[in-house]
């Protein structure tokens, strides 16, 4: 499942010597030789791929996916849903109803709503996702840039700090270290996710490091960047005005992708019980109780409503991803 | 070549090192009590949890645990559990059936996932390309527990077409399904790099000689551009062999199949340490030990990358 990160090899391989020798040039953007159209206006190389993506189908179904759930997370009242977990919300009687005549999803077998639950439990998720790609860009994003930039002994103690975590499939450690943060169901809701954020962002990381140095070591030897450097500009300035913005492009990508994954990661994780606790509410959870061989066999409905709203929102970042990779990659136009 | 491997041993010592460390200083960290439930209904006596802390040294710090068991790991003992079990043992009764079903999952990767993207990616953007695209993505958003979960409804419950758990020992014919849905995922990934990387071989220049010189399209695809293609698909296969032992722990769970992805399981909800750390050690040095053997192999398949 959710070795995602680890499976992005069209931009890394296995490791990072096999990674120098193989990895498929990101697309870097290049001041001095930007594509000039026919009206002699110059575009950047994300004017260019936004030019091929906004004529894609695709793309606009994976932003319009992406703008729901992420409303979805901000403002489920939108939605017509009311907290699942509020007084009244479940009755008994309704227990098992499925979905129909006017009744969005059915009830489960508590009688709770299906629907406030479905919509509630996108919260969770799209912020255990952004939360956690974004820590593990910024992570693998720094050390990667200073691992490239200084190479030497700071670049081999980084790359083989980076392979240490790297050596650890991410749901294996990532159950192992959950359990070893305990939270009790009185824990603060910031205090739950933050550990599955910072648990996934612990085996994420490395991912992004490999990445964001060797497009680094790409950028580096550029005449701009010489030239920067000749002109007496400081190394942060160097690194900050020239070669991180040129190296991004890649890391964003694969962070978009990664996004995804991290997503279906938090819903396994709290599938086998130790992601977020009740009274979180989340698709994992919600797939988890649903999952029980007897509710399997009489209330197909709930499972299938919060694994289809978990799919989505994973096929939405992963497809937005996939589509800027494309977009940017010039061996693919 | 010797050079290469020496130096890529060299660096693999600090990685196992490392992981070895963070590992054990998790399960050092681990709440909860080992003795608890080992007296019946009531607490144990200071005298037995004395006695069961200094058999398994827990009563020393940390670094001086972890530098006694690094040394019994190199005399290649990986220690005994809570139970009296040597680790090795619990290893040993189970790898055999983990084993099978990563076997399951890697011969159904490799053969339906290395078909679909060469036919995908012989016809870049006709209906078989589409298709493939369109279902990997499919299978590359649904997590490995509802795959499980609906193939287990489906064609276990439903349709009966395979069992719905496994035995102990399991029969191959209980470890396919699992098979199918812990190799599902990688079969994904499989298929779109060798289209991917069989569309961009399909237009270098070498493929254009070949067929210039008059060789068949089914020769100069079948012999140049897909060995050529197959290379990256080779280093993923290898790199996934981690990912795969990852996903068996909840393919084994769904299934309930008696093997390391259910000993690790088990091993932490009975805060059995020593199981759960030698069990994880084990794994990464065979993900280390793999990633080598795919390089080296790598260098060996394609001579553009010389290892010296």
């Amino acid at each position: 499942m959710t070795e995602r990160p680890d499976s992005m090899s069209g931009f890394i391989g296995p490791s990072a010597d096999a990674n120098e020798a193989t990895l498929t040039a990101p697309p870097v953007a290049d001041p001095f030789d930007e594509v000039e159209d026919n009206l002699g206006k110059p575009r950047s190389l994300w004017g260019d791929a936004w030019e091929i993506m906004r004529r894609r189908p695709l793309f606009w179904v994976a932003v319009a996916l992406v703008v729901l759930f992420a409303t979805m997370s901000i403002a489920p009242q939108l939605f017509g849903a009311q907290d699942p977990r509020g007084q009244g919300m479940c009755l008994l009687e309704r227990a098992r109803w499925k979905p129909g005549g006017g009744i969005l999803f059915g009830f489960d077998d508590q009688g709770c709503p299906i629907y406030d639950q479905v919509i509630y439990g996108a919260r969770s998720s799209i912020l255990v996702g952004l939360l956690t790609a974004s820590l593990a860009a910024f992570v693998g994003g720094s050390l990667g840039t200073v691992a490239g930039y200084l190479g030497g002994w700071v670049d081999a103690v980084l790359s083989r700090l980076a392979d240490v975590f790297f050596a650890i499939p991410l749901l294996l450690g990532g159950i192992v270290l959950m359990y070893s943060i305990p939270t009790t169901p009185d824990s603060p809701y910031w205090l739950v996710v933050g550990k599955v954020v910072v648990t996934l962002a612990v085996f994420g990381w490395p991912n992004i490091f490999r990445l964001m140095r060797s497009s680094v070591l790409q950028v580096k030897p550029n005449e701009y960047v010489m030239a920067a450097r000749a002109l007496g500009g400081s190394p942060l300035h160097v690194v900050g005005s020239h070669i991180v913005p040129n190296s991004l492009a890649p890391v964003i990508v694969v962070s978009t992708i990664d996004l995804g994954g991290y997503i279906a990661t938090e819903a396994t994780l709290s599938f086998l019980g130790i992601g977020l606790q009740s009274p979180a509410v989340s698709w994992g959870l919600q797939i988890s109780r649903a999952s029980s061989i007897p509710l399997i066999r009489s209330t197909p409905h709930m499972l299938f409503f919060p694994a289809a709203a978990l799919c989505l929102a994973v096929l939405a970042f992963i497809l937005l991803g996939e589509m800027v990779r494309d977009a940017l990659d010039p061996k693919l136009r | 070549m010797g050079k290469y491997i020496i130096r890529r041993l060299l660096q693999m010592i600090p990685v196992f090192l490392g992981a070895t460390l963070f590992i054990y200083w998790l399960n050092f960290a681990l709440p909860g009590d080992p003795t608890a439930g080992r007296c019946g209904e009531r607490p144990c006596s200071p005298a037995y949890i004395e006695g069961f802390n200094a058999k398994y040294g827990l009563d020393k710090p940390f670094l001086v645990q972890y530098v006694r068991y690094l040394t019994m790991l190199l005399h290649g003992d990986l220690g005994t559990n809570y139970y009296n079990n040597t680790v090795i043992h619990e290893l040993a009764i189970r790898y055999p059936t983990t084993i099978r079903l990563a076997l399951v999952a890697l011969a159904f990767m490799t053969l339906v996932g290395v078909t679909a993207g060469i036919l995908a990616g012989i016809r870049k953007g006709g209906v078989i390309d589409n298709l493939v695209t369109i279902l990997t993505l499919l299978v590359i958003s649904m997590p490995v527990f509802v795959i499980g979960g609906l193939s287990q409804r489906f064609f276990g419950l439903q349709w009966k077409i395979f069992p719905v758990t496994a035995g102990n020992p399991a029969t191959w014919n209980q470890l396919i399904l699992p098979g199918l849905v812990l190799g599902s995922l990688s079969l994904a990934y499989v298929a779109r790099l060798t289209r991917t990387s069989l569309v961009e071989n399909l237009r270098a220049d070498y493929v254009r000689t070949a067929k210039a010189k008059g060789l068949s399209t089914a020769r100069s695809i079948g012999l140049h551009a897909l060995r050529n293609s197959l290379l990256p698909v080779i280093t993923y296969i290898g790199a996934s062999i981690g990912g795969l032992m990852g996903g068996a722990i909840v393919t084994e769970r769904i299934f309930n199949i008696n093997g390391i992805g259910g000993l690790i399981w088990r091993s932490i909800n009975q805060r059995d340490g020593m199981t759960l750390v030698g069990t994880v050690v084990v794994l990464v040095m065979i993900y280390l030990v793999v990633n080598l053997l795919v390089d080296l192999l790598y260098g060996v398949l394609d001579p553009r990358i010389s290892h010296d």
